[in-house]
């Protein structure tokens, strides 16, 4: 569909919330926790920060879990019963206030769980939320999603686009037919003019590097050993970077309970010695440098070529939360310009 | 500023180190680890007060060993991690320099156990009077709210392993959580997996954690891991008159004991 | 809470406590029915997530109970676990766990009778705190 511009009143979007919160909805949302602002389930229009340039952890949350169950089981004489996550009671969710980075990433992300076979918890977890963005007045030096096809005022991947215009009116795009259902109980309320100077809202975030001069180099870079471990020698291999990440889908899977318990997914980091550690005790990636590399690899060559959408969308997370300030914007140029 | 950049000069056209890990230029105002393998790049090298990570974690990092002998620009923290190292035989006498700049600017230059032990003797290395109270102001707690303040902030831990992999301490090639037969830890970052995965930390590092303080800084969800090692640190010190990283050569608080060791609560 | 019975691990030594709760039995003493004991080595075998793995899989109060100081078998381990204790019990505290809940003790293989007054002074102990409900519900928290 055509996108529709109209405008919001801050009391109107208020009054969206109570409506979606009245409707069973559960509003997850950018909320000051702390000296750090994080997506938490809010109650009101009130609780929801908005001027901060990211949150810690990335609105993946809703889709793809920390831990989630994926079935229960329970053995006994033998028999093991199986009992499948009851998909129709997922809540329905309305995210808010997410950057357009942020919803860009859910198409990478479904690019994953889609692949081959499709997942169905993610699927259904996907099915039922609706993404309410909001655009970018301000950016940081970790922020570079106009590098990678995004913008601070991107409307991909937002079922409906908001922007503060100042003096509690938001300009308000409708994206999708989920946007316009999310937004039926204030039609009324919305403005259809729509003379409002979105650009001039927006912040300035210079491109950085170029998404095809990167994917030209990448693959000759490879064998590269060198420039793998000098560009990765002051990484610790932590998984921050991979745990902030709105895209990063790896995950393994757990067990617990004995004869009786549950299959866990968790998350999982390709920066963990143990990723790829075979029982044999061989390790196909033993040092850091290669575990880097298979980092970058994966976001901006692996993922391009099998599922034809890139791995990242440029939030800037990963650099904000590494305790080494392995910045990505430097290392993406670093590839730029390197001569394989 | 310069003596620095001068002595890494020195020491690496001499031959004398292959790389020296210092502080250099970061995102913004901060700083980062560099690694200064030619007297080309000593300009890099900066020192100041944003300077807070302990490079010694670098001592035990693979990649980083093979470049070579090494110079490490040492702040107090650093020094006293390559003492409790060095008691802990990962590390070799002579294996490496610290380099210890002070307030204006000068350079020491530390290339012993010996003198790094006689440096740190004149550190302050208790923990400070804000830390100190700091601590107090849990310690004095209910038990219940304590139980809520940690329970909060351990139901945000990420088991990203930030924590452990930012510590110098921390230096096992394989760490307890990563070992599944029996599953010591849960993997699943859910409330159990986290309080053990925390408690196991802290425990680990009870008589040896020298108090740098890089595990909350490295924590991406501001959990105060710090406290439970000060917690540690103050108890050892209490019980044991034990305290981490004064010298090369030292009885651990944790592998050793006193016959007359005090306690009230055995019955 | 009348009909709580609470579950209690001892975690003993295997050269006195095991034997002093031997003696319990064969001195014909009755004691507290909600003690399951796991018999080590030694008490400095005891290491402090055997502790937590308990609580974890239902336990709702532990006793950790070896040689007195100089009685060791191995002559120190009871040494380096007391270290240990001390520690563990002071983050146990300072994270907001009740540390009423684990029972540290000394109990020779002479003391039958001490080790049946230790367990029901436990069991009592753990009934007035009731079920370790918080604790073992952790697992479940933060799994969606």
């Amino acid at each position: 569909m055509a996108i529709e511009t109209t405008s919001i009143k801050r009391e109107t979007l208020e009054k969206l919330f109570s409506n979606w919160l009245s409707e069973g909805k559960r509003i997850l949302a950018p909320k000051k926790l702390g000296d750090h602002v994080d997506f938490a389930l809010v109650g009101s229009l009130a609780e929801v920060s908005l001027d901060q340039v990211q949150t810690v952890q990335s609105p993946k949350i809703a889709v793809f879990p920390r831990v989630e169950e994926l079935l229960a089981f329970q053995s006994t004489d033998g028999n093991v019963q199986l009992r499948e996550r009851d998909l129709a009671v997922l809540p329905e969710t309305v995210i808010f206030g997410l950057r357009p980075c942020d919803a860009a990433a859910f198409a990478s992300l479904k690019a994953i769980f889609d692949w081959d076979t499709p997942d169905k918890l993610f699927s259904a977890r996907l099915e039922k939320i609706t993404v309410v963005g909001l655009s970018c007045s301000r950016a940081d030096e970790y922020c570079f999603c106009t590098s990678v096809g995004g913008g601070p005022g991107a409307a991909a991947g937002s079922d409906i686009l908001l922007t503060d215009m100042g003096r509690e009116d938001f300009l308000l795009e409708i994206i999708s037919e989920k946007g316009r259902q999310a937004v039926r109980s204030v039609s009324a309320g919305l403005q259809p003019d729509a003379a409002m100077d979105k650009e001039s809202r927006l912040a300035r975030v210079t491109p950085a590097f170029t998404v095809e001069k990167i994917s030209s180099v990448l693959a000759a870079l490879f064998d590269d050993a060198s420039f793998w471990e000098k560009q990765s020698l002051r990484c610790l291999g932590c998984g921050a970077c991979a745990y902030v990440c709105p895209t990063c889908a790896c995950f393994d899977i757990q067990d617990e309970g004995g004869a009786s318990g549950k299959r866990l997914r968790c998350w999982d980091s390709c920066g963990f010695g143990l990723f790829t550690l075979h029982t044999s005790g061989h390790n196909p990636r033993p040092l850091q440098s290669q575990r880097w590399r298979q980092r970058l690899m994966h976001k901006f060559s692996y993922m391009p070529e099998r599922q034809s959408v890139l791995g990242c969308v440029g939030c800037g997370r990963c650099s904000r939360a590494c305790p080494v300030d392995m910045n990505m914007v430097e290392h993406m140029r670093a590839v730029a310009e390197a001569k394989p | 500023m310069e003596d620095l950049r001068n002595k890494a000069r020195e020491l690496l056209a001499a031959k004398a180190v292959q790389v020296v890990v210092g502080y250099g230029r970061g995102t913004g105002a901060s700083r980062r680890a560099v690694f200064i393998q030619s007297a080309a790049e000593a300009g890099e090298l900066l020192f100041d007060n944003a300077c807070r990570q302990n490079l010694a974690v670098y001592l035990m990092k693979p990649e980083v060993r093979k470049l070579g002998k090494m110079a490490l620009v040492a702040i107090p923290a650093t020094l006293r991690t390559i003492l409790q190292l060095a008691s802990e035989n990962q590390i070799q006498d002579l294996e490496l320099l610290a380099l210890v700049p002070d307030a204006s600017g000068a350079v020491t230059q530390l290339a012993t156990f010996a003198a790094i032990e006689a440096h740190v003797v004149l550190q302050d290395n208790d923990l400070s009077a804000a830390e100190k109270g700091e601590l107090q102001k849990y310690e004095i707690m209910g038990m219940e709210q304590r139980r809520q303040f940690w329970e909060e902030h351990f139901s945000r831990c990420l088991k990203c392993y930030a924590c452990r992999a930012a510590c110098p301490l921390c230096y096992c090639s394989r760490c307890t959580v990563e070992c599944n037969q029996p599953q010591w830890i849960p993997v699943p970052a859910h409330d159990l997996g986290n309080l053990e995965w925390n408690i196991m930390r802290a425990m680990h590092l009870a008589g040896r954690c020298i108090n740098c303080g890089d595990c909350s800084r490295a924590c991406p969800v501001g959990i105060p891991l710090h406290l439970l090692n000060q917690k540690l640190i103050s108890e050892v010190y209490t019980h044991f008159n034990s305290r981490s990283g004064m010298a090369a050569k030292a009885d651990h608080a944790m592998s050793t004991f006193k016959p007359n060791d005090a306690e009230d609560f055995i019955r | 809470m009348s009909d709580f019975n609470p579950k209690i691990v001892a975690f003993v030594c295997n050269w006195c406590t095991y034997a002093g709760a031997d003696l319990t039995g064969t001195s014909r003493m009755k004691y507290s029915p909600q003690v399951s004991i796991i018999r080590f080595p030694c008490t400095g075998r005891i290491d402090f997530m055997l502790l937590l793995k308990a609580f974890a899989s239902g336990a709702d109060g532990i006793i950790v109970s070896g040689c007195h100081p100089n009685d060791c078998h191995y002559s120190s381990g009871n040494f380096h676990a007391r270290r240990r204790w001390i520690v563990f019990r002071s983050l146990l505290d300072f994270l907001g766990i009740d540390v009423r809940r684990v029972r540290f003790s000394w109990v020779s293989a002479a003391e039958g009778a001490k080790w049946a007054q230790l367990v029901n002074e436990t069991a009592e102990q753990i009934r007035l705190l009731g079920p370790f409900k918080r604790y073992h519900q952790l697992r479940g928290l933060g799994v969606e």
